[in-house]
């Protein structure tokens, strides 16, 4: 798998960077040639879910503690990490259905599935960081 | 992200331009929280200038539409692109509320 770029940057633990750095992973991605529906939904809004995750959950906006954020960029795929300065979380056990009858009206709960639906693959890392990985293939490169 | 606010009727018209994300979405709410405090309570947001929503600003929508039902009121959707309709229908957001493919049907549904 040639790789055709990476992306490895900093940001403050504030929900305001969460669009420059969105929007600068997805105009790599459509310099590879991604779907137009995977720059328009699925990489913009799962990578807003897990930069979010990071800042409001594993930094808990403390301003002293930064976001980590790598991308590995190929014809095939990108795969961003995602790391904070968190506890971490088992990513695994959640699990809740956030379309369920009794979940429907909630407020939050939505952010996991939504990278779930929308990425090939959420992963966290395994260990010390508090680290997430998600990979989305281009469109019409199976695994 | 701006909004742009508009009346017709009694209805309160509120167009997104942009992304409605964890960020922002606090504008979203205050203002029809603020138009519902004024009386409002019919809203119909606009979609037809939206990027993507994540799943804050799908919050706060969720969080809007219980209020004013509370109220006796309502909020209707219009005019989601084939993105915001696949979140909609993938979070099953589309059973929750009305929507309609143009703003004129999301006037006409009160």
């Amino acid at each position: 798998m040639a790789v055709r770029g990476t992306l490895d940057l900093r940001i403050p633990s504030d929900v305001g960077q969460i669009k420059p750095v969105v929007d600068l992973v997805v105009r790599r991605c459509a310099e590879l040639s991604f779907d137009r529906r995977q720059l328009s939904l699925n990489l913009p809004v799962a990578l807003t879910e897990a930069l979010s995750n990071a800042i409001l959950r594993g930094n808990r906006e403390d301003a002293s503690k930064q976001v980590r954020i790598r991308a590995v960029f190929s014809e095939r795929e990108v795969v961003v990490e995602v790391e904070d300065e968190g506890a971490g979380f088992d990513l695994e056990a959640c699990i809740e259905d956030p379309t369920t009858a009794d979940a429907l009206e909630r407020e939050d709960g939505r952010g996991l599935f939504l990278m779930r639906a929308l990425m090939d693959h959420v992963e966290r890392v395994d260990g010390e960081r508090n680290v997430v990985r998600l990979t989305l293939r281009r469109a019409g490169h199976a695994a | 992200m701006s909004l742009q606010v508009s009346k017709e009727g009694d209805v309160v018209v509120i167009e997104i331009e942009g992304q409605l994300i964890v960020s922002n979405r606090q504008e979203l709410k205050q203002r029809v929280l603020d138009e519902a405090e004024g009386g409002a309570r019919k809203i119909v947001v606009d979609f037809a200038r939206t990027g993507y929503i994540d799943s804050a600003g799908l919050g706060v929508l969720v969080s809007l539409a219980k209020r004013l039902r509370e109220l006796g009121g309502d909020i209707r959707l219009a005019n989601l692109n084939d993105d915001l309709q696949t979140l909609f229908e993938l979070t099953k957001l589309d059973t929750l509320f009305q929507i309609s493919d143009t703003r004129e049907r999301a006037l006409e549904s009160f």
